[in-house]
Parts: C-alpha cells; structure tokens; sequence
C-alpha cells in the first residue's frame, strides 16, 4: 500500500512595528536583556493593553494579500496556560473573531526547492487554502542555564501574525514552497523582513498519513516551533517516513506534540503543556473590539503592493523576459524598480535585462548602493551594448565607472576611447590586413577548416585593442575569404 | 482522581491543576461542596430567556481605540529586574522549563 | 477640633486662609492613626516620612494641594509596596504610578498610607487580608464591610480626609454604608484603570471614599477622565461633577425597585429606608415604584462573570517574576503549585476554581456566555427604569455591619449580601451611598442613589440634597 501525508502549517510571523503589540516598548531585536520592558510587558498588577493600530494594518493588509476576508469587527481574547516565558499567564491572541478568515497562496514553480522544480509536482501551480490570519502577542525568551531558566522579556507582546493553513499539503517540497512564497509576499508588503536568523517566522506544522485514494484523516502528530524553511522540509520528511514505517508496519500513531531537534535529524516529544489543551478562551475584557472598516481598511488598502506572481506576468509581458529573468528581478522589488525605471530609457529591454541579471548583481554584491546610478543612465548603457556601440565586456567597464561616479555612459565611453569600431570601411581594412598577415589560416580556412577564422579575428582584436564589434569581423571576414 | 476524596460533580483537582494551585485533601473536599452549591445556585441562569441577546461589544456604531505605533520610555533592566525573586546577569531565573 | 475630622472642603478653605499648614495636616492626622488604629487596623503601610516632606514643598493653591489621601492597598504607587493584602505580593514594590495617582499627585494631594482590603478586593468584611482584619470604627466586634473596608475606616475613623477605594460588586459602597461615610462609584470607564490591580476588568472601577458628598465630587473630578492608557476608559474629558450640588431635586422623579423590597431585609434598614423616601419626597421628590425584573439573577450572573475574569487576572501571580516565591521546590510545577497555594487566601482560591472551572472545556457556553448575556438583560432593565425616573434609590446593602467571623465560611450567604450594589457594576452604572440613619446598636445604615451613566452630576445632586437636610454624616463613632 501507498501512503500520502496530509500537512496543515500554523506559521508565525513577526511583524515590523516600530513598538509592540499591546504598549509602547520598542520592538527591537538583540537588545540588553530585560531593556525593552514596562509594567505592561511584563504582566506587572494594574498595567493595561493597549493595541497598536500599525500591527493591526498589517495583519489586514497581509489579508488583502492572501485574498482573505477581512473581516468588518475583530476582538481579542485570553488564551490561558502557564508558562514562565508568558508575562500574564495568559497570550492575547483572537479565538472565533479573527482579523482575517480564508485566502488562498498558489505555490510558484520557481518557490520550490532547487531539486525538486524538476519533479512533476512542482508544476501542477497548487493552490493551498487559509483557514485564517490572526494577531496575537509572542512571549519572553528563555535559556537554559544548569539547574534552571532565565528569561529576557524583550520580545515579550511584540506583535506576532499567525496563518494558518487547511490541511491542504502533502509533502515537505510544497510546505517549503509555501513558506517561500508566504515569505515573499510578506516582505512585498513590508509587515515583515522574515528574517530566520532573528526567528522572525516560525512554523508549527501538523502531520498524518493515510493510504492514497481514503478520505478519512489519520491521527495528526504536531511538531512545534520550527524555525527555518529548510528545518520544516527536513522535519517533515523524517515525520512522514517514521509515520509511514509505523502504518505499514500495523502500527498506530499516538496523538503527540513533538519538538524538533535538527542537529540530530530527529523529534523528540515534549514532556509539557500536558493538560495544556483547557485554554479557557474568553473575549479580553481590557480591551475593546476592532472595526476593520474604514481608517483601518483604506490604510491597509492604501499599502496593496503589487503581488510577485502579477510582478512576474507583467515583467514578462511588458518587457519580453524570461521566465526565470522575471522570477530574479520579482524576488527582489527594490531591483525590479529599478529595472523598470531604467527600462524607460532603453530600446532593448532585453538587454537591460542581462545587464541587471548578470553584470548589475554581480557588482552589488562589493560595492555601496549601485542603484545610485540614476537609471536613465542605466538605460542607456543597454542601448549602446545593444547597437554594438560597446561590447559586453565594455558595458561592463562603463558600468563599472557609473558606479564611482554617473555620467552618461555615452561620454565615458568616448573619454576611456571604449567605442566599439563597427564601421565597415573600416574594419574592412583591418581584415584585409589580417588576411594578407596570415597566407597559412587563410589557406586551412579554404581547405575547409572553418576554425581556422578564429585566428583572423584574434588578429583583428589585437590591432584594435578589442574595440573591434566581433560579429562584424566575423561577417567582412567570411564574405572577403570567399571573394573569388 | 484519588478515590479517597469523596467525588464530587466538578472535577477539583483537575480545575485545581489548570489554575496551578495545589490543594489539600481537605481543601478539595471543602471547596467541592462550596462550588455545587454556588454552582446549583447560578442554575436559576436557565430560567432566563436569552434569546437575540446582543452582547455588549457587539452593538453597532463604536469607534476604534487604538495606539499610534510609537516608542515610550521603558523600564531600566535594573527597574525591570529589582521585583525578581530570583536574577542573574540581567535575566529572571525561574526553575527550570522542561520542553 | 483636631484638624484630623476636617472636611477635604473644609481644609481647603484652612489651607488657602493659612490658617493651617499642610504639615500640620498630615501630622495630626499621624497623631490620630497612631492613637486609634491599633483598634481599627485601616492601614497596611504608611509613609509618614515622605508624607511630611511632601507636605513641606505642597502647592495649596493646587485643587487638592496639601490634601493628605489614604490609597486602597490595590493600586500602583511608584516606590510602594502594592500588596492587594495578599501574602503572594509580599516584598513586591511597585516601579510605576497608576493613573489615578498621577492626578492625585498633580493635584497636589499627599499620599499618606495604604490602606487594607479583602485580598485581591475579593469579600465584603476585609476579613480576607493577609494583613489581618479591619474594624468596624462603630462597634469594634463588627466588619467594616468590604473589599475597600480599610478605606472606609479609615474615613470614619478620622484617620484620613478622604481615600480611594475600588468597586467591583458594591466595595465602595457597602463599606461606606457599614461605616457610615460616603462612597461613590463612577460609571464604567470614567476613571481609568490603568494601576489598579484587576480583580473583574469588566466592572472594576476606581472611586472616592469621603466624609461628605461634596468631598466625592470633588475628588472624582480630580481622577476622572479619558486616559489612553486604558483602552475601556471613555475619550471624553470629564466634565465637573459638582456643578448640580445645591440644586434643588423638587419635581425630580426617583424610582423605588419593588424587587429590593421583598426578602430578607433587615426591619431596622427596611424603617429607616422608608424614613429616607420619605425625607426625600418631603424635599419636593416625586417617588415611584419601578420594576428591575431580572434582579433574582444578578448574584449567580455576577459571581460567574467576576471570577471567570479573575481566575485570568490572578494567573500572573505565580512567583516568577515579582512577589513571594514558595522557597525549596524541586521543579517548575511545584513551584507554581505551592507558591499560589501559600501565597492566596481561601476566599481566592476559591474563586479562582469557581472562574477556571466555567470557563474550562464544554463549561464556557453554559456558564460564561450565559451570564454574559443575562448580563445584557440586567442592563436593559436599568434602560427601561431610567426612561421613569431620574435617579434610583435603594438601601446599600440588606443588613447593618455582621459581626467578624460571621460569615467567612458560608460563601453563598456573603455573596448574596452584595445583592442591591451587585447589578449596577453590571450594569456600568454610578451609584453613591451615604448615611441615612443609624440601628438602636448604633450601626451606620447606608442610603445607595443609582444613576445613569455618566450621570454622576445627578447622584451627586441627589446625595447633597438629602445629606445637607440630614444632620447623619455630622455623628463621628464612639473611639475618643
Ligand atoms: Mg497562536
Ligand atoms: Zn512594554
């Protein structure tokens, strides 16, 4: 018999406040310990939440991006357990009125990982459907120290959005997938820079199996608190095959909270959060319900971005890239900006396009802030490789000059003497000479070795110190050879 | 359950559990009865027609409370930490959680 | 007469007229707390250093400006302990001021003291406190009433000009009438909350304990008001409560609820409720019989929704970061266990399990939601009444002050005491109460006047009305 997992995935994104969700601390990473702290945060008598209005926006406007439905009144309520991470013994989360209900995120071919965009699956364009998006506080950090914990409430009731997905995944590639995409969205949108490092998105993901073609679910095993994409495929495929092995060995799976642990490739169950299923959610009496429409809405509204994948179709359309040119330049907004403005300037998109892909990203990566290059400059630079005024190596030269200091690309092609020579005449004398130069190529060439050429034009290069348009040589060079 | 503790409706010990108190034998007891007789007291509830009821929160027509997203002072980590029972090198130490 | 048993209204005039000081103020009001409240035990701390000094640099010209104010042990104070009368928040200083005491400081009154209370505000004798209990200042054998009975004592005692207090199911107003002073309790969200230690956020509110009616608009003028920092606190500004003070209430209606009257009142609270209804329709009232039909519930609706809200707001009390932590446990579990074992009392535990337990899986819709919405109907009831009347009076509490140890074990019977205080914080309401006689034992006997929301102007009105042509709020208690 033959098994397919079923995965659903609660991902936990921070969100890019200048505060926190509930007081006026700063949301800030890497802080002195126990520094971004007051009465609120830390649960002390008598202190009140207030909610930020940006954390809320955000969570509408993920919504927007994700085709929820936001809904019009949203309310907060208390979900009870203790932990010593948790300031208040309870976590202001949303229970039955969400800011978000429903959504859908299709899963792009390129969003899979590497190995697997060959495999059938990748291309099938998978739609996988939302349960919800809610807003909720994150909790203190802890450490473990010898004989007890220590706690830094720092990133205590930062503002943190949970997605959570329908059971509508089956394998570790298509969670990796959608994290990607969730991933590039939410940065399109700027609620968050989804930083793994500083564990900006963290996934509990919820697994069975069950025989291919049976609609029943099996029981679910939850891993909890994964914190990278590459974690959640590794942990999935261990999950799935040790649930598997277990089926089908007539084994059944215990309903269980499992934790990660990547080092050793393995999950380990947790010994807590036993009863920690009573929640005892009730509506937060200290605060007052949210109504999305209006201010809230428009402002989210206002803040729409345009989503990658419509990115993508357009760069492709409008611009006659690739496939794979309109995925680089879309998994990076700031660049496809920029490739746009530029683009206005030039006749060969195209070759702007190489230019950015190949040449632009390569010098990004050592020098300051090569988009200082105002881009109608840019643009030009790909008319003048286009035309054959330069070579690409010469565009390369001149970009490398724009970066230091933006002039028309024209005039420092002149100064550094970089034009291309393309006139016929001559080049013409040039190939005349070379064919007068070298009587044994000539005659190789003639006795049909068409190799043989190359070491004409190399004569040619040579005496034009590379300024020759090599495609011409080639041409003049054939047609002089073949003159009778 | 310990079955030594006489069995009452409500499960004390596992309330008892979810609100982290640890009780005596006889303080579950006590608190047993006390709880059916308030709780056999809240019953008359039923009597009470609640059909159509809106619930405060969810009338129409209230505004919006909500916080612009900007920084207020904060506490010093020495203010922060000065209530701990117990600290070290800037953090609450609490005994030791177990995943 | 010592300057101890002044008026906050009558100091002032002292203060401005320099015929006092205001560090005169606050010693003779030492004088007096260390000559009677070995008797009464009204405080849970006091300052007395930092009261003399901030009395030294106090701004008279200010509102309240050399005003000495005794504070319920259950709100933030910055550099004060803020115990709640709980053994859980021993040693616990409190980094922050609660907005309340923000106003008070800017209107330059003197934090003289703390005061003591049912721990976590939970009863109605302040025989729940850590600390030991308080007396009633007219019959030392007797509660002060409760949870603000510290507060309330102190008042009556002549220990403090005037204190806060705070008013979840009638603790304002039940202990005021127990020590015959008056006690005010604002509509919900007129006061803030941020700095007052939640028992039921949904019907806390912070309100004034004082010597005269006047004395209680005042000092609610002086801590009402929006405040951003909590999120149920009304955006308006207040206006002044005081302004109706002196009017006459000739040709006001005030309605009578017939279901106040039924049973198990107390003959001697029942006569002298009929002598304040007839005293007020002698000032010109026009006295009618209303129906709240849903009072039968508002107890069980109560209880099930102020210990659902507290089992959540008592959670942070676990020893982990503030407070007393059980020493020499062996893990976490145990830790938190024997920590909230030790550190509450049994009136709170109990309410904890009674809160955990209907919100607990399959309970919430049965216990919580249910009263929530019976809630509503208490509510509408108040609607349908205020659309006869103006204003609605009622006896504060059943009975004069119990004896102590009356009742600490019979739940049931001290919950259903708070039955005429109980529905207006269900309703977010204002009342006052203020003396209206007194037993053949000599026991205070308290009048409640019910208002709208946002109508404080209204009760305050009333009470005046009925205080300045009574000469009750003149006796003091037999302590020397
Ligand atoms: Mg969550
Ligand atoms: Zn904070």
């Amino acid at each position: 018999m033959t098994y397919e997992a079923v995965i659903g995935l609660e991902v936990h994104v921070q969100l890019k406040t200048a505060t926190k969700l509930f007081c006026g601390c700063r949301n800030e990473f890497g802080a002195e310990p126990n520094s971004r702290v007051c009465p609120v945060c830390l649960g002390l008598p008598g202190a009140l939440p207030v909610p930020n209005e940006a954390a809320v926006i955000q969570t509408i406007l993920t919504g927007l991006m994700m085709g929820s439905s936001i809904r019009p009144r949203a309310k907060f309520d208390r979900k009870n357990y203790f932990y010593p991470d948790m300031p208040k013994n309870y976590q202001i989360s949303q229970y039955d009125q969400p800011l978000c209900l429903g959504g859908e995120v299709s899963l792009p071919v390129l969003a899979f990982p590497k190995d697997a965009q060959k495999e059938p699956q990748a291309l099938a364009g998978k739609k996988v459907r939302l349960v919800r998006i809610h807003l909720e506080e994150d909790v203190g950090k802890s450490f473990h120290l010898e004989n007890c914990s220590g706690i830094d409430f720092n990133r205590a009731g930062t503002p943190l959005m949970e997605i959570v997905t329908e059971a509508d995944l089956t394998t570790p590639e298509e969670a990796f997938a959608l994290l990607t995409t969730i991933r590039e969205i939410l940065r399109y949108g700027k609620v968050s820079d989804v930083d793994m490092e500083k564990g900006q998105l963290r996934c509990d993901v919820n697994i069975s199996v069950r025989p291919v073609g049976t609609e029943a679910f099996g029981t679910k095993r939850e891993i909890k608190n994964l914190n990278s994409i590459s974690a959640v495929r590794r942990a999935l495929k261990h999950e799935i095959q040790s649930q598997i092995e277990l089926v089908s060995s007539g084994g059944t799976v215990v309903q269980e909270t499992l934790r990660w642990d990547d080092a050793r490739g393995e999950t380990i169950p947790m010994r807590t959060k036993e009863q920690a299923h009573d929640y005892r959610y009730f509506p937060d009496p200290d605060l007052l319900p949210i109504r999305t429409e209006g201010r809230l809405r428009t402002e989210a509204e206002r803040r729409m971005p345009e989503l990658p994948e419509t990115k993508k179709s357009r760069l492709r359309e409008t611009y006659g890239l690739s496939e794979y040119q309109a995925s680089v330049l879309a998994s990076d907004p700031p660049l496809a900006d920029y490739f746009e403005k530029a683009a206005r300037s030039t006749r060969n998109p195209l070759t702007l396009a190489n230019l950015t892909l190949n040449d632009y990203l390569a010098l990004r990566q050592d020098s300051p802030d090569p988009m200082s290059i105002p881009p109608e400059y840019f643009g030009q630079l790909a008319d003048l490789v286009s035309d054959g005024t330069l070579n690409s190596r010469q565009g390369r030269e001149v970009l490398a000059i724009l970066i230091q200091a933006p002039r028309p690309p024209k005039e420092i092609a002149q100064e550094r003497g970089l034009t291309q020579i393309s006139d016929s005449q001559v080049l013409e004398e040039f190939c005349r000479e070379a064919i007068a130069a070298n009587p044994k190529s000539v005659a190789d060439f003639k006795g049909g070795k068409a190799a043989a050429i190359n070491s004409l034009k190399g004569f040619v290069m040579k005496k034009t110190r590379g300024q020759a348009n090599p495609q011409r040589i080639h041409e003049l060079l054939e047609s002089l050879l073949r003159e009778p | 359950m310990d079955h030594s503790v006489p069995t009452v409706g409500i499960d004390v010990a596992y309330v008892a559990g979810l609100a982290r108190l640890r009780l005596s034998p006889e303080e579950i007891e006590t608190f047993g009865n006390q709880l059916e007789q308030v709780l056999a007291y809240v019953k008359k509830l039923e009597e009470v027609d609640v059909q159509d009821v809106v619930l405060a929160g969810e009338e129409k027509g209230f505004q919006n409370r909500l916080r612009l997203d900007l920084a207020l002072p904060e506490l010093s980590p020495n203010e922060a930490l000065e209530n701990a029972p117990q600290q070290r090198g800037g953090l609450f130490l609490v005994p030791r959680i177990i995943e | 007469m010592s300057i101890a048993f002044a008026t906050i209204h009558e100091l002032r005039k002292q203060l401005l007229a320099k015929e006092v000081h205001p560090k005169e103020v606050v010693e003779s009001l030492l004088d007096r707390i260390s000559s009677v409240d070995s008797r009464i035990k009204a405080y849970n701390y006091l300052h007395p250093e930092r009261a003399l000094e901030s009395a030294e640099k106090a701004d008279v010209s200010l509102p309240l400006g050399g005003i000495p104010i005794a504070v319920k042990d259950l709100i933030s104070v910055r550099g004060e302990p803020c115990t709640c009368s709980s053994r859980l928040l021993e040693g616990y200083i409190a980094p922050y001021d609660a907005t309340v005491i923000e106003r008070l400081r800017a209107a330059g009154a003197i934090l003289l003291g703390r005061t003591n209370m049912d721990e976590f505000a939970m009863g109605s004798s302040t025989e729940n406190s850590a600390w030991g209990v308080t007396r009633n200042p007219w019959d030392l054998s007797r509660v002060p009433g409760g949870s603000s009975g510290g507060s309330a004592a102190a008042v009556a005692a002549q220990e403090a000009i005037a204190a806060l207090g705070s008013d979840t199911g009638g603790s304002i107003r039940q202990p005021a009438a127990f020590c015959g002073c008056v006690g005010l309790k604002p509509t919900y969200g007129r006061v803030s909350r941020y700095g007052l230690t939640a028992f039921a956020s949904s019907l806390d509110q912070i309100g004034p304990l004082t010597k005269t009616v006047a004395d209680a608009g005042l000092l609610l003028e002086i801590i009402a008001g929006a405040d951003p920092r909590d999120n149920t606190c009304e955006p308006e500004p207040a206006p002044s409560f005081s302004t109706k003070l002196g009017e006459e209430i000739r040709g006001m209606t005030l309605g009578v609820p017939k279901e106040y009257f039924v049973s198990g009142m107390d003959p001697e609270v029942e006569a002298a409720m009929q002598k304040a209804i007839a005293h007020l329709e002698g000032l010109g009232a026009i006295l009618r019989e209303i129906s709240l039909p849903h009072t039968p519930y508002s107890i069980a609706t109560y209880y099930l929704v102020a210990t659902a809200e507290a089992s959540a707001n008592l959670a942070r009390f676990d020893g982990m970061r503030y407070g007393r932590r059980a020493p020499g446990c062996n893990d976490l579990l145990e830790t938190y266990g024997r920590t909230r074992d030790e550190g509450f009392g049994r009136e709170v535990k109990r309410r904890i399990l009674l809160g955990t337990y209907s919100l607990s899986s399959g309970y919430y819709d049965a216990y919580y939601l249910r009263a929530q919405k019976v809630r509503m109907r208490i509510r509408e009831d108040f609607l349908t009444a205020f659309r006869d009347c103006q204003a609605i009076v009622t006896p504060t509490s059943p009975m004069p002050a119990f004896r102590l140890g009356e009742r600490t074990e019979d739940p049931l019977q001290m919950y259903l005491a708070d039955i005429f205080t109980i529905a207006v914080n269900l309703a977010g309401l204002c009342a006052i109460s203020l003396p209206c006689g007194f037993t053949q034992a000599g026991l205070p006997i308290g009048l409640q006047i019910i208002g709208p929301m946002r109508k404080e102007e209204t009760v305050l009105q009333v009470g005046y009305a009925y205080e300045q042509s009574t000469s009750w709020h003149t006796l003091r208690p037999p302590l020397g």
